[in-house]
């Protein structure tokens, strides 16, 4: 489960009408801008987020920066455009692959023999025993610090929660009617899995992503805030933070704006996410 | 369930709860075993040579020092060896020593517990008065809307980002708190404040969850009907029944508090587990990265004995529920 995806089902909504409710059409606008200044940061970013400038350090934000300068000259907003691109491709890239191993996991452990499925469950709770932060520094310290670990890192400690849910749903799959027919009409193990299993677990598994993308976002940037990760001047989320809180009490705009983006990202996500577990819920 | 069925369950509880008890004993010990086992493997794995990491990148050491130094460790041994002697001294409570502070783990782990503790157990008690005063204040239609909207921002804000704008403003702007980490009750407020947000978040929605799924129960309809007040309603029946919800959560909420508090620590450069295991992390100290996996085990392991424990004490009908199936 996820801090962030919250616990509450909302009651609210009603299938009546087909068009979403107008605060999840506004979290749907600021992901695909997110998404199009991931792709494109240069359409809206018209410094470049590195270079830096002796002759205007620690600017307030006005018209020609609009978040300000830091420390070294470089406009804040402009590396905080160009940070879109890591955390959105952390968040979807450690997203998917905590899926897939959350998968692989949970279907293995719950058609496999009982030593198999005993072995992987006690091995998911030791790790679901351990908050998803902390997980993902367990892995950090494995691997050691560094640019490559903290996507892993992050995808590792999402894994247990995605395989929880997927054995859970395998198991009940397993049990349904198609299954046991397909098995009688002598369709192979593999096929049954991958054609009749699989996509029939994934509805709970995609929403539980969708959510958990915020998640990876807020534990990447904490990684790197920490600066285990990607080291300074690199424009990302998590270390323009930590190079502003340096300069908190003079130059404020440098660790507001970049936290801004996250936190605008991550409730953006969480009410897409939120919006389409509602609406699974009024389908079944 | 019948009345008989009662008294059975009544007169077995005694050893119904010490098998209890002993199924929590051997949960604790099997997940501390299974941490302690996987950090020991992964920390194996790794490449490089500890004796570079105690000595130093720099050092130029001839090889018979290093062989020195690998049979004072033990690290000459066969990795199966090494494992054994790693349970065997884990058993006796030894977590082993810092490869960089050349002292033992638990007694570094020792020092530093205290700031974090207390933070923890700070940060706890604002979350839960935060979370009850934002129940017992969303009970209205738009009351509730505001609520919920705050509790998707504060669950959906990274904790440093929200360290550092307490900051900015509380310490830096109004100057009400200091600004580096002194002792005392004020240097507390804004690090407890930080962590308990988002859990205060997330306790405030399953308590509202509970009120209102409460509110509908048939109990409330008859206290109603008795002609208690809403505010008798919430104080002696509903709040009680969402109570359990929240508890529940418990060992998962002070699990995410002391994950945030390595976060928070670094924030407002407050001493603690959280800066121990960092420095750690980031100096290739393994040891000490092992004793921090392992006391977290024995803590999350203890905490979700004690959850369940909790849970079955408040909800009688858990505790009979059990016996009427079997």
């Amino acid at each position: 489960m996820s801090l962030i995806g919250g616990v509450v089902k909302s009651s609210t909504q009603r299938s009546g009408s087909r068009k979403p409710p107008r605060g999840v059409m506004a979290a749907g606008f600021v992901l695909l801008a997110l998404a199009v200044v991931a792709l494109w940061p240069s359409l809206v970013a018209s410094y470049s987020p590195l270079e830096t400038d002796a002759s205007s350090t620690l600017q307030p934000p006005s018209a020609e920066h609009i978040f300000g300068t830091d420390q070294s000259g470089r406009d804040v907003f402009s590396r905080v455009v160009h940070g879109a691109q890591y955390s959105l491709a952390i968040g979807l890239g450690a997203t998917g692959v905590a899926l897939g191993l959350g998968l692989l996991l949970g279907v293995s452990a719950a058609l496999g023999s009982r030593i198999v499925d005993g072995i992987l469950s006690r091995f998911i709770d030791v790790l679901m025993a351990f908050p998803e932060f902390l997980l993902a520094l367990v892995v950090i310290a494995v691997m050691g610090p560094g640019e490559s670990s903290i996507p892993l890192a992050v995808a590792i400690a999402a894994t247990p929660a995605y395989a929880r849910v997927a054995r859970a749903e395998t198991l009940v799959v397993a049990h349904a009617g198609y299954v046991r027919a397909s098995a009688s009409l002598g369709v192979s193990r593999s096929r049954i899995i991958l054609f009749h299993i699989i996509p029939n677990i994934s509805g709970p598994l995609l929403v539980m992503a969708t959510i958990g993308v915020g998640t990876a976002i807020v534990t990447a940037a904490g990684l790197s805030f920490l600066g285990l990760g990607a080291q300074p001047p690199t424009p990302e989320w998590g270390i323009i933070l930590s190079e502003g809180r340096n300069f908190l009490a003079t130059a404020w705009w440098i660790a507001v704006f970049p936290g801004l983006a996250i936190t605008t990202s991550v409730v953006s996500i969480s009410v897409v996410g939120r919006y389409f577990r509602t609406r699974r819920e009024v389908v079944l | 369930m019948t009345l008989q069925g009662q008294a059975t369950a009544l007169a077995s509880r005694p050893r119904a709860s010490l098998a209890a008890a002993a199924r929590a004993v051997f949960r604790v010990v099997a997940v501390v075993w299974g941490a302690a086992t996987a950090g020991f493997v992964a920390l194996r794995l790794i490449p490089g040579d500890p004796v570079d990491v105690m000595l130093g990148v720099q050092a130029r050491v001839s090889e018979s020092v290093r062989a020195e130094i690998r049979a004072e460790w033990g690290l000459d041994n066969p990795p199966v060896i090494q494992y054994f002697q790693y349970l065997g001294r884990l058993l006796a409570g030894d977590l082993g020593t810092s490869y960089q502070l050349r002292s033992p783990v638990s007694e570094i782990i020792a020092d530093q517990a205290a700031p974090t503790v207390q933070l923890t157990a700070a940060a706890l008690v604002v979350a839960l008065l935060l979370a009850l005063s934002a129940a017992l204040l969303g009970r209205g239609r738009r009351a509730s809307r505001v609520i919920s909207l705050l509790e998707l921002v504060v669950i959906s804000s990274p904790t440093f980002w929200v360290g550092l704008l307490l900051l900015a403003v509380f310490s830096f702007q109004l100057g009400w708190f200091p600004v580096t980490a002194s002792a005392g009750f004020s240097a507390l407020v804004l690090p407890a404040v930080t962590l308990a947000l988002p859990v205060a978040g997330i306790l405030s929605q399953v308590l509202r969850q509970g009120l209102d799924h409460a509110e509908r129960q048939p109990f409330a309809l008859t206290a109603r009907a008795r002609g208690i007040t809403p505010a008798g309603l919430v104080r002696r029946h509903t709040l009680r029944h969402a109570a359990i919800d929240t508890v529940t959560l418990g060992g998962y909420l002070v699990g995410s508090l002391l994950g945030g508090a390595v976060l928070v620590e670094t924030v407002f450069a407050r001493p603690g587990l959280g800066q121990v295991a960092i420095r750690a992390i980031i100096g290739r100290d393994l040891p000490v990265v092992l004793g921090v996996v392992v006391v977290a085990a024995v803590v999350f392991a203890l905490l979700s004995v004690i959850v369940d424990a909790s849970y079955r004490a408040l909800d009688p009908r858990l505790r009979f529920a059990r016996r009427a199936l079997s």
